[in-house]
């Protein structure tokens, strides 16, 4: 059968639909949170790369490439932030992130 | 002829299976690796639409740079996990309610749309046939011309991110002794060399 371009949309939108998910799970695991934004981004990314192939329009691989750099710097401020917090806190459970102690 | 069928059901089954797995896995390292499994999986999927340099992009410097920064801070930091989880079944009911919700509403809008009959004309960098050149070539030809400014701007933020994770984690420790390469060069002859004449026989 021909693999046209709803399959591909279709495996993104269940990867974005699981990255969802795994946030509203894990919602006091922060490490787990920015693996799920990855996964998000990463759905993203296959819905951008499957319209540029089936419209055969590269821009759409130049913009995937530019959404990767992106995700790549969050990810690394992210867990820059996460090592910060447990440097001054000694644990990672962010929902203490609003009490004023220490 | 079925085999790019077969190749595209056992990429995307794996990558969903996978991405299943890093959110109900319970030792971190796990998730890690299995978020690693779904991008190299994705990159296959990639492969099979064509665009090679942004699958091998996503295999080096995506599951090689960024993922192994998460497995390094996830071995580092020494956290109690089991106590991270606890609220994990008690979030279960409404996470499926709203995944599955906004699952339906996404393959109900695929199904529904089609691409418009005008879109062929607004198509504004055309893919060059395989046969005249590869993926990246043509990927080189459009980047540093005419989308010149979104990767300088790329760059920018890729800089501004490395100061920031070196502002945020960088750590003098008082005590640790370092060079001071200033006064290594700033040594003379007078004050690093002392002749002492030794006699014959007899030691310092």
């Amino acid at each position: 059968m021909i693999i046209g371009l709803s399959h591909y949309l279709t495996v993104a939108a269940i990867l974005f639909t699981i990255g969802i998910f795994g946030i509203f799970l894990n919602r006091r695991n922060v490490i787990i949170i920015l693996m799920s934004i990855e996964l998000i981004l990463l759905a993203v990314n296959i819905n951008l790369i499957a319209f540029s192939a089936f419209l055969g329009d590269l821009v759409g691989q130049v913009y995937a490439l530019l959404v990767l750099t992106v995700a790549a710097a969050e990810a690394a401020i992210g867990l820059s932030i996460l090592v910060a917090y447990y440097r001054n806190r000694g644990s990672i459970a962010v929902e203490d992130i609003n009490l004023m102690k220490g | 002829m079925f085999l790019p069928a077969l190749f595209f059901y056992l990429f995307a089954g794996t990558c969903v299976g996978a991405a299943v797995l890093v959110v109900a896995a319970k030792n971190p390292v796990h998730s890690v690796l299995f978020l690693i499994l779904a991008f190299v999986n994705a990159a296959g999927l990639f492969v099979l639409l064509g665009a090679e340099f942004l699958a091998m992009i996503l295999i080096i410097v995506y599951v090689g740079a960024v993922l192994v920064l998460f497995l390094f801070v996830v071995m580092m930091l020494d956290v109690d996990f089991p106590e991270l989880r606890k609220g994990f079944l008690q979030y279960l009911p409404v996470g499926a309610a709203i995944g599955i919700i906004l699952l339906v509403e996404l393959i109900l809008v695929m199904l529904s749309w089609t691409i418009g009959p005008d879109v062929q004309q607004a198509i504004t960098t055309p893919i060059p046939p395989l046969a005249t050149m590869p993926n990246t070539e043509a990927l080189g030809h459009v980047l540093y011309t005419r989308y010149i400014y979104f990767f300088q701007i790329a760059g920018i933020v890729l800089l501004v991110a490395m100061v920031g994770a070196i502002v945020l984690t960088l750590h003098h420790k008082q005590k640790v002794r370092r060079q001071s390469i200033g006064d290594q060069i700033a040594r003379t002859k007078r004050t690093a060399v002392e002749i002492v004449k030794v006699r014959a026989g007899q030691g310092l």
